[in-house]
């Protein structure tokens, strides 16, 4: 059963990411890339971590690419438009990737892991917030200097004069 | 905890927000005044990092070693010569001031955070800090078509490198079960073959970090972004963003992955040739100065590899040093290219013609910062050069130390080109270039940082070979 649903996500995500990248109308790439986020949310609920996918689906699905549609459709010349997705070495970017993938293939297959019993990460909200505060404020910290630098950046760009 | 360790992380970042501050309340003929506020704050933080003392801090996260106190320097240093050379530009050329200034202090700590953590996430996320800032400094002259794209390209290119070094970083936590360094080689040694798919995770990081410091392969953003960003901002790139990455890649390697060295050393001997060569060679085909030093700087990345490969004390010594002097020899020699941009608003090489003319000052600081790139004795690039080389014959990689030396040679030929322009033809124009307070400030600074070092090197090499020794090696 588990492995069903896996496999299903699995598909799901792998086929609407190819979409992503594929697909020459960019409005319809958007809406693939909620499908792609809304699998990955749903690999994190069979690994028993409900808290994080309740915030991928929040922030992935409910925030970025519902922002990045907005701005498709307030932007007049994009909506209906065809664009190409690929360069001119197509080819060439193929064999690297696959070869790339039969590689790391390999080396999987060969690896034996390590397996917990138990989840090494407690999925309840309470213990991420208290990790997030005691062991891992510090780069917590950091990551809103990261947002403010964010923020003051895309003003700067955006700000027409 | 020890919190007053980080205290001068947090000084500098409430010193960015009060510029952005007093940036409100200043009327837009003052605000070049920012400037040596920004200039202010960062000398204060040199005295605090100083004096702030040792430990660490958050557990593994934060460590205020030797290792970090050298690199914070440097990136400081860094950021006080890339603000000189701005003051001038950034009144003339550049809007919204106050946050140009915030950003390039709020990239320094980002890269003081990164070389004083020991854990790869806090790194990663301090990594973010330092280029998103970056990002947005590239693409800051808006109505420059060319400092947009390079504002584009720096951007995709570095998620796209971050997203592979995460992947690596996924990897590497994968089989080690950590994301602190020293947990990470506590499980390396018990490990008897550390299986494929290490190389592939170590592989993936390599690539990661190599993007940020322009190794060759992955050097194709560097030289659009550096000609297309504002030029302070391209000095500031090819020294701290280049320094930052050397701190993280150093301290994952030294500091984790010595147990299984014979999996990356050969990666990076290929990583060093390949840029010295291709960095050097690439070099002499360029028109345009700023592209010219982007090439260089590539160059000079491969040499600082070439002691990576050696993997020992006297290596990390070298590297560090390497990399002070080149912050001086290389902004010093933007900050001709923008005194020059400044007064004539062009980087082609053939307009420098006659500048030893026109202004003789610009003009032989210059042939000093090239000669020291090139590593030409007594200036301080034939110190550095020669301790990266040393240690490379300290391990026996003689032919790593050939390419080296016979790249070195090629570059003269490039530096050259400019010094002939210089002094061997007749001027087009006559005025002499003027130079303002700031942009001498920071000219004489990399001056006396060029012949001290080099007429002088003992107390520098004995204060950072204490930095190298927080590995075991």
């Amino acid at each position: 059963m588990f492995d069903l649903a896996f496999y299903i996500l699995a598909v799901l995500i792998l086929g609407s990411a190819l979409m992503v990248v594929t697909l020459r109308n960019i409005f319809h790439c958007a809406l693939f890339l909620v499908l792609c986020m809304f699998s990955i949310a749903g690999i994190y609920i069979l690994l028993e971590a409900e808290f994080i996918a309740a915030v991928q689906v929040l922030i992935y699905v409910g925030a970025v690419t519902i922002l990045m549609i907005f701005a498709v459709m307030l932007t007049h010349q994009l909506t209906g438009k065809t664009i190409r997705q690929v360069n001119d070495q197509p080819i060439a970017a193929l064999f690297i990737i696959s070869s790339l993938l039969v590689l790391t293939l390999l080396a999987l297959s060969k690896t034996t892991w390590e397996v917990a019993s138990s989840s090494g990460v407690s999925p309840s909200a309470t213990e991420l917030g208290r990790a997030l505060m005691t062991v891992y404020v510090l780069p917590f910290e950091v990551v809103s200097v990261v947002l403010l630098v964010a923020l003051v950046g895309a003003i700067v760009i955006s700000r027409g004069d | 905890m020890n919190l007053t360790l980080i205290i001068p992380e947090i000084f500098l970042f409430l010193w960015a927000l009060l510029i952005l501050f007093v940036d409100f309340f200043t009327a837009e003929e003052k605000k070049h005044r920012l400037g040596p506020l920004s200039l202010v704050g960062i000398v204060i933080t040199v005295v605090l990092v100083v004096f702030s003392g040792q430990g660490q801090a958050f557990g593994e996260m934060f460590s205020a070693d030797y290792y970090s106190l050298s690199f914070a320097i440097i990136f400081l240093g860094s950021a006080f010569l890339a603000i000189c050379t701005s003051i001038d530009f950034a009144r003339e050329r550049i809007k919204h001031q106050g946050e140009y200034y915030a950003l390039i202090l709020l990239s320094t700590v980002g890269m003081m955070f990164l070389a004083a953590s020991r854990e790869l996430l806090s790194m990663y996320v301090s990594l973010e800090l330092t280029t998103i800032s970056l990002f947005v400094l590239s693409a800051y002259l808006k109505t420059d078509l060319k400092s947009s794209e390079a504002g584009l390209k720096y951007m995709i290119l570095g998620a796209a490198s971050s997203a592979i070094l995460l992947y690596g970083i996924s990897l590497l936590y994968g089989i080690t079960g950590t994301t602190v360094l020293k947990g990470i080689q506590a499980e390396l040694v018990g490990s008897a073959f550390p299986g494929p798919l290490l190389v592939i995770s170590l592989v993936f990081i390599i690539a990661g970090f190599s993007f940020k410091l322009a190794a060759v392969p992955f050097h194709m953003w560097a030289p659009d972004v550096y000609e297309g960003a504002p030029t302070p901002i391209t000095a500031y790139l090819s020294v701290a963003s280049k320094g930052a990455g050397l701190a993280a890649m150093v301290r994952v390697f030294f500091g984790s992955l010595l147990p299984v060295t014979s999996e990356w050393i050969p990666l990076f001997m290929a990583l060093a040739t390949m840029t010295m060569v291709l960095g050097n060679i690439v070099a002499i085909r360029q028109s345009n100065i700023k592209r010219m030093l982007a090439y260089s700087s590539i160059a000079q990345v491969g040499y600082i590899l070439v002691a990576l490969s050696a993997a020992s004390e006297l290596a990390t010594t070298s590297m560090i040093l390497y990399l002070l002097v080149y912050m001086f020899a290389n902004i010093g020699a933007f900050a001709v290219v923008i005194a020059f941009y400044n007064h004539s608003g062009t980087d082609e090489i053939c307009e420098y013609a006659g500048l030893s003319r026109r202004s003789p000052f610009l003009a032989i600081s210059l042939v000093i910062f090239f000669l020291s790139l090139v590593g030409i004795p007594p200036l301080a690039g034939f110190v550095g050069k020669y301790l990266l080389f040393l240690a490379a014959i300290q391990k026996g990689y003689y032919w790593l130390v050939g390419v080296a030396v016979l790249t070195s040679v090629i570059s003269l030929f490039y530096y050259m080109n400019v010094v002939r322009q210089m002094y061997f033809r007749k001027p087009t124009k006559n005025d002499p270039v003027k130079v303002s307070w700031s942009l001498r400030l920071a000219l004489v600074l990399s001056l006396i940082g060029v012949i001290a070092v080099g007429v002088y090197p003992d107390p520098f090499v004995s204060l950072i070979s204490k930095a190298a020794s927080v590995f075991v090696y």
